[in-house]
């Protein structure tokens, strides 16, 4: 399994917006141990909020690597504010939409908003949003060690960052 | 505007900012050892007060980004060209008590909320666009 928690980019906006989709599938073990069958009743699959947190932080790190073209490791740095006010169940999608709020040498803060869609009607719903500071290590490390070769945005990630990656 | 309207803003930057209380955010108050910010809290605190005052705050501006630089630093103390740096650096910030002993893992200590209220005292002096 890999750490990917979006499937795919929808929109871009340099500089400015990023926009992700994530498709949740009853195929992902996870969701069977959130919740599984227990005293309380039978099992209820569904996405837990902090792998939810961890798609907006995905999408809205893209966003943050994409304005310096990912030379800058780009590290979440701290969560100001993260709520969600539903659920979203296998069948459903997550949309998330990550905005620039202000970036400079140092790192960059983000808004975000979570959507839902259920296919079987209803529409993209709003369901949470987020504010995530990011940091650019490389100007802020204090002394740490880190490797040379940029960690964040690895191999991992090139097949949904696809058109963002500059042209070698 | 006035210092008491400076201070408000800056009380308002830290509760939102490290989750304290009002009236713990006191002008001693360090925000380490009593508002227990961490090192990556300091980096909110930059784009908040950016926010809150509308200026810009330069890499190294308000916390120093290289005094552990070796040529600042000897065997952990910060030497006397590192105190020199800070204390130019650094004008609204009081080093006197950190001065007697100058331990480097200790200079997170010196930041105030007072030092961040001149801080912004300085830069709106400066003619920085409130």
């Amino acid at each position: 399994m890999r750490w990917l928690w979006i499937d795919a980019i929808l929109s871009h906006e340099p500089n400015v917006r990023l926009v992700a989709i994530k498709n949740v599938s009853l195929a992902e073990d996870h969701l069977h141990q959130h919740f599984p069958e227990g005293d309380d009743g039978p099992s209820q699959p569904m996405m837990p909020a902090s792998l939810m947190l961890e798609g907006m932080a995905q999408t809205a790190g893209i966003l943050v690597g994409s304005v310096r073209q990912f030379k800058e490791k780009v590290i979440l740095a701290k969560v100001t504010e993260a709520i969600f006010e539903s659920d979203v169940f296998p069948g459903q999608s997550i949309r998330y939409d990550a905005k620039i709020d202000r970036i400079d040498d140092m790192g960059a803060s983000t808004i975000g908003t979570i959507s839902r869609f259920d296919h079987r009607g209803g529409g993209w719903i709003d369901i949470g949003r987020t504010e995530i500071i990011f940091s650019h290590v490389d100007q802020n490390r204090a002394g740490l060690d880190l490797p040379e070769h940029n960690f964040v945005f690895g191999e991992n990630f090139r097949a949904i960052l696809g058109g963002l990656l500059p042209k070698t | 505007m006035s210092h008491d309207e400076i201070f408000k803003k800056v009380q308002g930057v830290l509760v939102d900012a490290l989750g304290v209380d009002d009236d713990e955010v006191t002008p001693t108050a360090r925000l380490t050892t009593d508002l227990h910010a961490e090192s990556i809290d300091f980096l909110d605190i930059v784009f908040r007060v950016e926010k809150a005052f509308g200026f810009k705050i330069g890499q190294g501006e308000l916390f120093p980004d290289n005094i552990n630089d070796p040529k600042y630093v000897t065997d952990g103390v910060v030497n006397a060209a590192g105190l020199a740096l800070l204390k130019e650096k650094m004008p609204h910030v009081d080093f006197t008590a950190f001065s007697a002993d100058p331990k480097l893992e200790k200079v997170s200590e010196v930041f105030t909320v007072d030092s961040l209220v001149k801080f912004v005292e300085s830069k709106l002096k400066a003619g920085a666009p409130a």
